[in-house]
């Protein structure tokens, strides 16, 4: 493949992977509110479009055209960073994420993944890490004490919450002996799912996506009935867009990474045998990977519309106290199991 | 192309620790210092140390320093409330700095006799680190890990509100 080739390739790669992202995150909103209206027993929106389908358009202009207020005492440059941090970091972690195997065509071969680094979850765990400083530094900068506080609850729950992931993620290492998400998702293929290897790490990491995320029931950062709005109490306009979507797009890449790590990626069991070409098998594995994502979003609702919120001091007793000695034990069993049954 | 981007690099790392010095603001010290350990997690990889980058990023710019932001944002630290200091306790910490100076420069001045080796492609590939680590450097390996677990047990003892 020649350089020019492989830089067009990439760079539509990466648009694609971006648009899809974003797309996605538009329509998770919609999705959130008909699943909200359903659990509810009601009809949720359904005047813009056919379905309410074009709401998501509707309430993006009208995020964009809502008057821009820049609270007079606060540091201007860092209040802009804040959602701009927030956006940036949610949206590079896609670019490790294989969303399938590779396209051949014309004597090449196109991997649908837009870089595979060799410590590939590593870097997610960075991206997560790094993530926070959108909320804490916006949070900051917006000058008012619900903001503050805000900022500092979110801060707090995701380092906590950062431990056990981490923790979690080690015991799938261990048990898979690589880092590279490609070679993760290559080695699930029929039934060999991590979920089934590590089913006590996959309930750490979900409880922790759904910290990292600040959703229900952890969304304390945000929780309305204390701090107003929490960290974007002072933001309008696209800036305040910017952290809600970012909320979705991290929603919908953490639902890939689950799907990826510990539901087999873009594998389905028995599909093997069906004797299909590969360019078949690399679009029905992108397909049955968007399936998992779609499940998972829509877990993430679920659970939102279903659980009520934690008090702060049990989300710190439930982090601390429960799920980081509950994957040290995990990291034990599986380091024994690894020891006495493989080698 | 490599030099270039050491270079760019380097000029960003120093850039942002000096002004992680000179700004008044401590939030925006905290910023500039989370810049330097982007700088510097950019001269790892071009060292081929991809493990070492991406973890002085999880470790360091991830934890640490979200740890710094909280505390001085709990302390809310601006010009009113810093304490005024006297001449004589910035003459001790100029010549205290001086000293460290002249010992860094003294430790650094016979390093280039052993300059890095790049044995090959893959050096800073985690199973290589992995086989050096737990093979060749076991003890030293245990032996840091003893300390942070100590420091550990301290920060919890401190933290307990009675001790006996």
């Amino acid at each position: 493949m020649s350089l020019s080739l492989f830089i067009l390739y990439k760079a539509i790669l990466v648009v694609i992977v971006f648009l899809v992202s974003l797309v996605i995150a538009m329509y998770s909103t919609y999705a959130e509110r008909k699943v909200a209206a359903f659990m509810q027993d009601r009809i949720g929106p359904n005047r813009a479009g056919p379905f309410g389908l074009l709401q998501p358009v509707a309430d993006g202009v009208k995020m964009f055209m809502k008057e821009e207020i820049i609270p007079q005492v606060s540091n201007k440059f860092l209040f802009i960073l804040g959602p701009s941090v927030a956006m940036f970091t949610c949206c590079i972690t896609g670019a490790v994420i294989p969303w399938s195997t590779s396209l051949h065509i014309g004597g090449h071969d196109f991997a649908l993944q837009v870089t595979d680094i060799n410590i590939g979850i590593l870097y997610i765990m960075a991206v997560t890490s790094i993530g926070v400083y959108g909320i804490m530094i916006g949070g900051w900068a917006s000058n008012n004490k619900y903001s503050l506080l805000g900022a500092l609850r979110a801060s707090s729950q995701m380092i906590s919450y950062e431990v056990a992931m981490g923790l979690a993620i080690i015991a799938l290492v261990m048990s898979t002996g690589t880092l590279s998400l490609k070679a993760i998702a290559a080695a699930q293929t029929g039934w060999h799912w991590n979920i089934f290897y590590q089913p006590v790490g996959f309930l750490i990491f979900i409880i922790c996506a759904f910290a990292e995320t600040n959703r229900t029931p952890f969304d304390l950062p945000e929780s309305d009935s204390e701090l107003i709005g929490g960290y974007h109490t002072e933001y309008s306009s696209m800036k305040l867009g910017f952290y809600l979507f970012a909320e979705y797009i991290n929603m919908f890449i953490s639902s890939a990474i689950m799907s990826t790590l510990y539901f087999g990626g873009y594998n389905m069991p028995f599909i093997g045998r069906l004797g299909l070409s590969p360019n078949t098998m690399a679009i029905l594995g992108l397909v049955f990977l968007f399936a998992k994502i779609f499940f998972f979003i829509f877990f993430f609702m679920w659970v939102r519309w279903t659980i009520p919120r934690f008090r702060f001091d049990q989300l710190m007793n439930l982090g601390w106290k429960i799920l980081i000695p509950l994957s040290i034990i995990n990291v034990a069993v599986t380091g024994g199991v690894v020891l006495f049954f493989h080698k | 192309m490599t030099v270039y981007l050491f270079l760019i690099l380097g000029f960003f790392a120093i850039m942002s620790a000096l002004m992680v010095v000179f700004a008044k603001n401590p939030i925006h010290s905290i910023l500039y210092l989370v810049l330097t350990f982007f700088a510097i997690a950019g001269e790892y990889v071009l060292l081929n140390a991809q493990f070492l980058a991406i973890v002085n990023i999880i470790v360091y710019a991830g934890a640490i320093m979200v740890l710094f932001l909280f505390v001085v944002m709990l302390l809310n630290l601006n010009k009113e409330t810093e304490p005024h200091k006297s001449m004589l306790r910035k003459l001790i910490a100029v010549v205290a700095a001086g000293l460290l100076m002249v010992v860094l420069v003294g430790s650094l001045k016979g390093a280039d006799a052993m300059s890095i080796k790049p044995t090959g492609q893959n050096t800073g590939y985690i199973e290589n680190l992995g086989n050096v680590l737990f093979k060749d450097f076991l003890l030293p390996f245990e032996v840091s890990a003893i300390l942070f677990l100590a420091a550990m047990v301290g920060a919890v003892m401190l933290g307990k509100k009675d001790i006996k």
